[in-house]
């Protein structure tokens, strides 16, 4: 018998909360290191394609306290750390495939030791040509992976035979992580022939298995553990194991424990972002703007090597509808390399690129139209599910829980869209300098893996003999609350207050063949393997305690840190006591693979998501037509997380997604020198939203409803959907554009001051204002 | 001087600290050295707040004496704390009891990954601790503008600002440290060695005069919110360091009918309270101009003598006809603040001369128009693409004199001399302006840089013009600026 939920939908502090704000939660670089220990950095190369003709470390190596440098040559095993394709060198091997890509590697008796002497080496180099834009590679066919097409219909004749047609072309920049806390491995060297790391990663078993084929040694050999990361946002799924693999290299090489913690310059310079696009289309739609065929071409630019560029542009296709049903659609998706640093997960996986060129097509087409961006939105979402039209997207998933028409129509009546429509008009029609603008996006985002394989997870728990529960799992904490939830899950099972159940660090010793924390899944996958587990124990307890009722196990009832059966009424630590003794197992393993995904990489067509997760935003931003200057003056947000497990945690995902997002697509620009050098890898020239970009108006809900899913406890993945809700930002800079303008918008992202005077025309003649 | 070691209070005692070298940064020292891991490193340029720590200073003006302000230590250097009490995220909680503005990030909710929160703590305490009510909305946007949080989003940070007031009251107790800082005081000057390096903090100008002057390849250090970064970014050796922080006399700012002479060692946040105090069009600037640690360490008399281009304060000074008094042993001189840039980081100043005060026009000098703007990616903690400094003074109608100074334009900040020309003895009018706007073209070629491109400033420049005109010539044009729509 189920317990009624009490710690399930609390809105309880994040496990660490008291721990993160008395200074006490230990990151890695906050480990007390083992006598001896030694510091690691990388040595970059100064170009951005071009062969290492000679490269002296004399100086490096004489410098005040260096014991080692290491290079590609000093690699027992293989020199990769690319999680698809092996392409990714650990240290480049002659080969130098973008600027400041690490070369060699200095180990010494600092921090501040290694870093100073990694400046010392002198290269000469053979330069090649560089590529380094989207656009470039596209013209020269330079490709990481071939291009990818997915047809549904005929889009050519529904573009030839629709009664309106625009083509336009946009681009759209990536994003920095810019995690609080860098990239950081401690390697440790353990007896026979192991070793022992601890990494902030979100992906554990990857750096295992990295760090054994860089040491040509096996998975059983390597254990890594993660407590908590100071934040990761994708960018250390993959890229954090050119630091596992460099740490480990240097402990096996100098038989001492190392650390590599990268300064976040080198950090900024050497780890890959946000896919940045060049988009182009070709789209055919009727008089109330209803998309009848579209031709999209989506090219990112994935840098040298593959990385995860796959999965992500394939996540893009998947996500270039929305909500929106597209009848004839042609995709062409191209995985351009260049010579720049490798790109990689970043919260959306590709996903919101595929958004926000929808949401380009959708809103110039009400511009040409002379029709409210919403309605035209409206009028092109998927159907109902029940009605057999309409609900079937162009990769073959029907979609039956289509809540974004409901969710939209609510968030509208809740923020007042249409009276703050109109008012804006008046606003802007009196006001010449300063001119507002009002969006209101919605976002459909599917939850799983969509390389079908990653969708398992693995717990253990453990009930000790005084009652008290100690649980790991798979997943990883970044932040997200999943630890939490995990908690709150277990503490559930046993009817136990959260305080009995503790989490210990995540670590491939004690939980095998795990999967990356990524695609928001962490709590849907882990969450299930741990109340597996957990209820495994349970039904062991409740058959002890029945037996001696007689009563069914089934009747038994854990809560309130007591087990109630029949008239026996015990606690719960008394209880386990009495099991220890009766020689029952109080520990145990939890497994789950999501059900009902099946996907053909080949054909792109199947149910590659178990489920979607939805949300929707309404954006009111000002504009300064003088500078460009803009700000959000108010948000309103409606997300779907179905039967949330802790509304608190929810909401800082939902709030925190939405300023990532919105960061994405208006201050955070990544700038390159035309050598290819990055010129904006640190806080200081790279801008993340700060404390006064909150908007001072900031209402979020949570949308009624329940996952139609089985997915743990009903609810639904938080991580990633809220992040594209910041599109709602960048639709509102370009209505406030068009009111500018009074004219179609050609806005690039980010929206930064000077992109958008450039939009509205205003960066040639001095602006005639009055 | 005698060499002595480096004194500071820290978690209840004196702390005496010799053999680091004199660059190594507060934070270095936390973390590696005092093993206290709670303070964060996440830029080691002070742009991101995980490693804001609070500082005491003796002021007699301040409650208990004892001056609290919130710093980066990453950027702060070791010996600068001598004579002052250091406090970090770990002197707060008392056993397992939260100090109310932690207890506060818990009940809101404002931590997710943690790793930015010992900074947002120390923040909110410096906060709690100098101002006696909750501070408002846009005030703990200013408290918190150095305090980077890349997962919340903020709100639930912002809400725990006002919420810790709602708690009973938790105070430091000051006295004690008020009393360790009245030992440290009786101590000689700061004259410390290590190694190949030399840190001399002088306590009087005379001192400082004579220190400079006899060691003039020596690097002046007032906030190191600049050269702190020579160190962590680019490796830069300083052997030789005379640090003004020490030398009351200039710290001072003294406010006449005439004038405000404002010290070489007065704290942004000091200046540019007096400077919007004389002049209320500061505000905006002020409030942009770096953010609140920087704000705190950061001074004025450094953000004009290190010259950069992009320095945020000379455009508005400038126009202001603002002038500084420089000091070479027992000789002092004085030059228009214009003057005292020749090029891309070359100054007028001698070798073992340096800037002694600023000294701004008040009164009858002071011009019938006002404004100083920065245009930057970001609204809060960003450099400069542009700042404006633009002052006219207009009798019956007509200009009577205009300057004009831009950062951002060129490789010192600098006044538009043509734009000026353009502007004097013509009727204070939209069409002047335009003319302005055109002449204004011809002073500047600027650079294109990650930060804006050439065109960009320039029309931004121009267009700062022509706002100054909508604000100030009678035009009825409202709102100008995006902040009369925030509110």
């Amino acid at each position: 018998m189920k317990a009624p939920h009490t710690v399930i939908g609390a809105s309880l502090p994040h496990e660490s909360a008291r721990l993160h704000v008395s200074g006490r939660a230990h990151y890695t670089d906050d480990l007390p290191l083992p006598a001896g220990a030694l510091h690691a950095a990388f040595g970059s190369a100064p170009l951005a394609h071009g062969r290492i003709t000679a490269m002296d470390l004399a100086a490096v190596r004489a410098a005040p306290g260096v014991l080692k440098v290491l290079t590609a040559a000093d690699i027992p095993g293989e020199n990769n750390c690319g999680p698809v394709l092996h392409d990714d060198p650990i240290l480049a091997d002659g080969l130098v495939q973008y600027w400041g890509q690490p070369a060699f590697l200095v180990v010494a008796t600092s921090h501040d030791a290694a870093r100073r002497a990694a400046r010392l080496a002198k290269f000469e180099f053979e330069t090649l040509p560089a590529l380094l834009t989207a656009e470039a590679a596209m013209a020269a066919e330079s490709w990481v992976l071939p291009p990818v097409q997915v047809n549904r219909g005929d889009a050519v004749s529904a573009l030839a035979s629709a009664r309106h047609r625009l083509q336009g072309a946009v681009d759209l920049g990536g994003q920095e992580h810019f995690y609080l806390e860098g990239q950081i491995a401690i390697a440790t060297l353990r007896d026979d022939d192991t070793i022992h790391l601890n990494v902030s990663t979100q992906h554990p078993t990857e750096m295992q298995h990295m760090v054994a084929h860089a040491l040509g040694w096996r998975a059983h050999q390597v254990s890594v553990e993660c407590r908590r990361m100071g934040g990761g946002f994708g960018g250390k799924e993959s890229q954090s194991s050119q630091i596992s693999c460099a740490a480990a290299l240097a402990a096996w090489h100098t038989k001492r424990p190392v650390k590599l913690r990268l300064d976040r310059d080198d950090d900024m310079t050497i780890t890959g972002k946000r896919h940045d696009f060049h988009i182009e289309w070709d789209v055919g739609f009727d008089a109330e703007g209803q998309i009848l065929g579209l031709a999209l071409t989506l090219a990112s630019r994935c840098g040298f090597s593959a990385d995860l560029s796959g999965p992500i542009n394939d996540r893009t296709i998947f996500h270039a509808d929305n909500c929106y049903y597209l009848d004839a659609v042609a995709i062409r998706s191209l995985r351009c390399k260049t010579n720049t640093v490798s790109n990689t997960a970043f919260r959306g996986f590709g996903g919101p690129q595929g958004m926000f060129a929808i949401e380009t097509i959708i809103d110039d087409i009400a511009r040409h139209l002379g029709r409210d961006p919403l309605d035209v939105r409206r009028i092109n979402f998927y159907g109902d599910s029940a009605g057999e039209q309409r609900n079937l997207t162009h990769y073959g998933m029907k979609v039956e829980d289509n809540i974004a028409p409901a969710l939209v129509e609510q968030l509208a009546r809740d923020c007042d869209y249409a009276a703050r429509r109109l008012a804006i008009a008046r606003f802007n029609a009196g006001s010449p300098v300063i001119k507002r603008g009002l969006a209101l996006t919605p976002v459909k985002f599917g939850i799983s893996f969509t390389a079908t394989m990653y969708n398992q997870a693995g717990a253990q728990v453990a009930v000790y003999s005084d009652g008290t529960v100690l649980l790991t799992h798979g997943g990883t904490e970044m932040g997200q609350g999943l630890y939490t939830k995990i908690r709150q899950i277990v503490a559930h099972e046993f009817g136990l207050p959260v305080e009995d159940v503790r989490l210990s660090p995540t670590d491939t010793s004690r939980v095998p063949n795990t999967s990356a924390t990524a695609a928001s899944s962490g709590t849907d996958l882990n969450g299930k393997a741990a109340q597996a587990a957990a209820q495994a124990i349970r039904a062991r307890l409740a058959a002890f305690i029945a037996a001696r009722n007689a009563v069914a196990a089934t009747e038994v009832v854990f809560a309130g840190g007591r087990v109630v059966a029949g008239t026996e009424d015990i606690a719960f630590a008394a209880l386990a006591a009495q099991a220890y003794r009766a020689r029952i197992q109080l520990w145990d393993a939890g497994f789950y693979s999501t059900p009902k995904i099946h996907y053909d990489p080949q054909t792109m067509m199947g149910r590659p998501f178990y489920y979607f997760a939805y949300g929707a935003a309404c954006a009111e931003v000002a504009l300064d037509t003088l500078t460009g200057e803009s700000r959000v003056l108010r948000a309103d947000i409606l997300h779907d997380v179905g039967r949330s497990l802790n509304p608190a945690i929810d909401i800082g995902q939902i709030e925190g997604g939405f300023i990532q997002g919105m960061g994405w697509l208006t201050s955070e620009e990544l700038w390159w020198k035309p050598d290819g050098r990055l010129m904006t890898h640190a806080p200081s020239t790279y801008k993340i939203p700060a404390v006064s970009d909150c908007p001072p108006v900031f209402n979020v809900k949570l949308f009624e409803g329940e996952n139609v899913e089985d997915a743990i406890h009903k609810s639904k993945a938080v991580g990633e959907p809220p992040l594209m809700l910041g599109l709602s930002v960048f639709f509102a800079l370009r209505d406030a554009c068009a009111a500018a303008t009074g004219g179609p918008v050609a806005l690039s992202a980010p929206a930064t001051p000077e992109a958008l005077l450039r939009a509205i025309g205003g960066l040639e003649t001095p602006a005639e204002a009055a | 001087m005698t060499a002595r070691p480096i004194q500071f209070y820290f978690r209840g005692a004196v702390q005496t600290i010799s053999g680091q070298p004199a660059t190594r940064s507060v934070l270095q020292w936390l973390r590696e050295d005092a093993c206290a891991t709670g303070t964060k490193e996440g830029c080691a340029e002070g742009d991101c707040g995980a490693c804001t720590v609070v500082v005491g200073e003796r002021d007699d003006t301040a409650p208990g004496g004892l001056r609290l302000a919130a710093v980066n230590a990453c950027i702060q250097f070791l010996p600068t704390l001598d004579g002052k009490a250091l406090f970090t995220v770990e002197d707060l909680a008392k056993g397992n009891e939260l100090h109310p503005v932690q207890q506060a990030m818990v009940d809101c909710h404002g931590s997710q990954c943690g790793f930015c929160t010992p900074g947002f703590v120390m923040s909110l305490w410096a906060d709690y601790e100098t101002r006696p009510a909750a501070p408002t909305r846009d005030q703990t946007l200013s408290l918190l503008s150095g305090n980077l949080c890349r997962c919340t989003g903020y709100r639930p940070i912002i809400d725990a600002a006002t919420a810790a007031r709602a708690q009973p009251r938790i105070e430091l107790d000051r006295a004690p440290v008020r009393a360790a800082l009245d030992q440290l005081a009786a101590l000689p000057a700061l004259d410390y060695h290590c190694g190949d390096t030399h840190f001399t903090a002088p306590r009087t100008v005379a001192e400082l005069a004579q220190t400079y002057a006899a060691r003039p390849q020596a690097r002046l250090l007032a906030g190191s919110t600049d050269i702190g970064l020579w160190v962590t970014k680019q490796m830069r050796a300083l052997p030789d360091l005379v640090y003004l922080g020490a030398v009351a006399e200039l710290r001072t700012v003294t406010r006449e009918a005439q004038h405000l002479l404002i010290g070489a060692g007065v704290t942004l946040t000091e200046a540019f309270a007096a400077l919007t105090d004389a002049q209320p069009a500061w505000q905006e600037l002020a409030e942009r101009f770096a953010s609140m640690p920087i704000r705190n360490a950061g001074t004025l008399g450094g953000n004009i003598a290190n010259g950069s281009p992009i320095g945020d304060s000379m455009p508005g000074l400038i126009a202001l006809g603002a002038s500084v008094v420089l000091q070479h042993g027992d000789t002092t001189c004085e030059i228009a603040l214009e003057d005292l840039y020749l090029g891309y980081q070359k100054s007028a100043l001698q070798p073992g001369e340096f800037v002694r005060a600023v000294r701004v026009p008040l009164g009858a000098s002071a011009p019938t128009h006002f404004r100083t703007w920065k245009v930057s990616k970001r609204a809060d903690q960003d450099i400069s693409a542009v700042c404006a400094g633009i002052a006219v003074w207009v009798e019956d109608g007509l200009v009577q004199s205009a300057r004009v100074a831009y950062g951002g334009m060129a490789a010192t900040p600098s006044r538009a001399r043509r734009c000026e020309a353009a502007l004097k003895g013509q009727p204070w009018s939209a069409d002047t302006v335009r003319s302005a706007m055109l002449a204004l073209c011809a002073d500047y070629m600027p650079l294109t840089d990650m930060r804006a491109s050439s065109g960009y400033r320039s029309t931004t420049a121009r267009n700062l013009l022509w706002r100054f005109w909508l604000e100030t010539g009678g035009a009825s044009v409202v709102p100008t600026r995006i902040a009369e729509v925030l509110a």
